[in-house]
């Protein structure tokens, strides 16, 4: 039976963990994921969960104890934030290129140097290009439902999956979120098979050195080389967009939650403005969005990004036409350049016809408090602004909020 | 206790686990030891080997020299990988030997820490490092087991001012469940100890001297011979260690019998020793007697 519960967003990924039947923990700790993993631990220990837990003596390592575990087929899990999100940047790009179809939460954090334990979204964004798929959670029922239908996801295209939520703000608030049933989960996860799963009756070998070009193997065939094995990894990955809206429907179907996996619209249906965001951001630009309406007639909606890598450049650029004005907030850029976000929405955008008044809000960063009164000012000016940005402004991003 | 070798050439396992011709050197020392570890290893095994000599000795994609699964991993992670093959093992009810096969390099230096926390949740694995003291694969770079005043591409025209680390005794500290040392010149004693592994449960290290005639500067037929005159010689002893109880074994253990060898007699016929100066090689010559005195004292004249 599924019941409602009211915990943290680390013990809602932890239980949406063990309701998948997870094989394989390795887990070091870090600040704010620790508490997924201590919950692991604990029910390993309790018996109410059937899995390996091996305490690795670093990120690096429990990345590389998931590597060894997918590639014998079996299920494995681990999380972390920040620098061990950095640490194991190597074998997330050996994950990816091995097609290994690892779950992973990051419960995101800002980079050092300096130190900060506080939220930001400049982890999972420096971890872009490692061929992982890459969704952000909303809030504690979007933790739950995003990681198992990570695992279905992972295991249907044979690409990891990291499942990003907000460092505090959901990891370590408590919220009710609906616990799903585990007969009712195992029919939609069915159990993990790979069948290139290392077995001594019919030995292969994985991750051999490649050479540039194609090659004949012993029968004659010809094998892709390198760039044709990572060309089919790119081709997937748009593939995969498909497969996970395939997979909501079916959640939707028996959960009876979903139905925006890609992008989440907030009172679009008539908005002429509309703030785009990532995680718990775009959560706390609906109360902008509804004051902005109420208060200031202004026909303004919010887009989230769920989906982040593979990026829904055609999704976005077409629910983007006809717009007066796009507002990016967030929380990670590329330095020196601008919102890493940002880039990707104006780079969707230039094959089309219309191309709405763009402008980048960085916000939050370290844990910056994000007051809503700031987000709402920084909105209505953007609106209001009458005639368009000049080019060289509307790429340079604007931060908010700072204490200079 | 000791091991003494049980297999010899007559009655080794005729069959082979290797296919023939492989990307290896003329003279390679690693060859020997693979084709021989495999036949005591078996069939039910899957290996972890991080890029080393071997990750090319094995073959290029789509082609393989080995006919036993093989997971390529990367230079930190052999450690780490293999015990989460082993962790699978173990979920699917399965013995196979998860076999992490790897260099001084991936060893003493960037997988240490891996294998640190291996040997400390006494993963059930065995790890075999073939050391030929130097990174050989990038074409012979120094590495945290280049001995004092090797020449090499990073420490060239003087030779390698520091010692190099003694890794098994840095293994050792682990308490592992049995650690070896072997040399590809005595591959049957390599062989018994695979064995001897195979039978153990926990963390078994074996750690093999493996010379490398392109590295070291030596022609190609004299890789047994080279290996013998470091055991020979003192130089480089084989033991095991089980229970906290090290044993000298085979060659070394006759060696308590009799008078070792002139360390220069290892070291004239290797091309990056051939800065060591008098003094040097006096002081190396006086490390090992004095190594060997303590042996003697220790395990009597046997």
């Amino acid at each position: 039976m599924a019941k409602t519960i009211i915990e943290s967003g680390n013990v809602a990924a932890a239980m949406a963990v063990q309701l998948a039947r997870a094989e394989v923990i390795a887990a070091y700790p870090i600040t704010p994921q620790t508490p997924v993993t201590e919950k692991l631990s604990e029910l390993i220990t309790r018996g109410e969960m059937d899995a390996e837990y091996i305490a690795v003596e670093s990120e690096h390592s429990a990345m590389s104890v998931c590597i060894g575990a997918a590639s014998c087929g079996v299920r494995p899990f681990t999380a972390t934030s920040a620098n061990g999100l950095l640490y194991m940047s190597e074998q997330l790009h050996w994950a990816a290129g091995a097609r290994l179809p690892i779950v992973m939460c990051v419960v995101n954090r800002g980079l050092g140097a300096p130190w900060s334990v506080w939220n930001d979204h400049q982890d999972a964004i420096s971890q872009r290009d490692t061929g992982w798929i890459q969704v952000f959670a909303k809030d504690h029922q979007e933790i739950v439902d995003m990681t198992l239908k990570a695992f279905r996801l992972a295991e249907l295209v044979h690409i990891p999956v990291m499942v990003n939520y907000d460092g505090y703000y959901l990891s370590h608030t408590y919220m009710p979120f609906e616990k799903p049933d585990a007969a009712q989960v195992d029919a939609f996860l069915p159990a993990f098979e790979y069948k290139h799963a290392l077995n001594p009756e019919r030995p292969e070998s994985l991750n051999t050195v490649t050479l540039p070009d194609s090659r004949r193997d012993v029968d004659g065939v010809l094998r892709g080389g390198y760039m044709d094995i990572r060309h089919n990894l790119h081709q997937e990955m748009y593939l995969a967009m498909e497969v996970w809206q395939e997979i909501d429907d079916e959640f939707q179907k028996i959960f009876g939650r979903g139905g925006a996996p890609v992008l989440d619209p907030y009172r679009l249906d008539d908005a002429e403005f509309v703030v785009i965001a990532m995680g718990t951001l775009a959560n706390q630009l609906r109360v902008v969005v509804d004051r902005l309406r109420s208060e200031d007639g202004l026909k303004i909606g919010v887009l989230a990004v769920q989906m982040y890598r593979p990026f829904p450049n055609t999704l976005l650029a077409e629910a983007l036409q006809g717009f007066k004005g796009v507002m990016v907030f967030e929380k990670g850029l590329s330095y020196g350049d601008q919102g890493a976000l940002y880039g990707d929405i104006k780079s969707a955008l230039y094959p089309y016809p219309a191309r709405p008044r763009l402008s980048n809000y960085i916000v939050g960063l370290g844990g910056r408090d994000i007051p809503t009164e700031s987000l709402y000012q920084t909105t209505k000016a953007a609106c209001e602004q009458d005639s368009s940005t000049p080019p060289a402004e509307a790429n340079a991003p604007q931060w908010i909020g700072l204490q200079l | 206790m000791t091991t003494s070798a049980k297999t010899n050439v007559l009655n080794l396992t005729e069959e082979e686990f290797m296919h023939p011709g492989n990307r290896a050197c003329s003279g390679c020392g690693l060859s020997i030891l693979y084709r021989i570890g495999l036949k005591a290893l078996g069939r039910d095994c899957i290996f972890v080997v991080p890029p080393c000599c071997l990750t090319v000795v094995q073959g290029l994609h789509p082609v393989a020299a080995t006919q036993l699964p093989v997971l390529n991993c990367t230079f930190a992670s052999t450690a780490a990988v293999a015990s989460g093959v082993r962790a699978a093992m173990k979920r699917l009810g399965r013995d196979t030997q998860v076999v992490a096969w790897a260099g001084d390099g991936g060893t003493a230096d960037i997988g240490i820490q891996a294998l640190s926390g291996a040997l400390e949740r006494v993963e059930n694995i065995i790890y075999i490092c073939y050391d030929n003291e130097a990174y050989m694969n990038t074409g012979v770079q120094r590495s945290g087991t280049t001995p004092g005043g090797a020449l090499t591409t990073t420490t060239p025209y003087s030779g390698k001012v520091e010692a190099s680390k003694n890794l098994p005794a840095i293994i050792a500290a682990h308490n592992p469940a049995y650690l070896a040392t072997c040399s590809a010149s005595y591959p049957l004693d390599f062989h018994d100890k695979l064995l001897k592994a195979k039978s153990i449960k926990g963390l078994k290290y074996l750690h093999i001297q493996t010379p490398c005639p392109p590295g070291w500067g030596i022609e190609e037929h004299m890789t047994v011979s080279i290996g013998r005159a470091a055991v020979e010689t003192g130089l480089f002893d084989l033991y095991e260690i089980e229970n906290g109880q090290m044993q000298l074994t085979g060659p070394s253990l006759q060696l308590l019998k009799k008078p070792l060898r002139p360390v220069s007699e290892y070291l004239d016929h290797q091309v990056r020793f051939r800065k060591l100066d008098a003094a040097r090689i006096s002081a190396m010559q006086a490390q090992i007697d004095q190594k060997w005195a303590g042996f003697r004292e220790q395990f009597g004249q046997a």
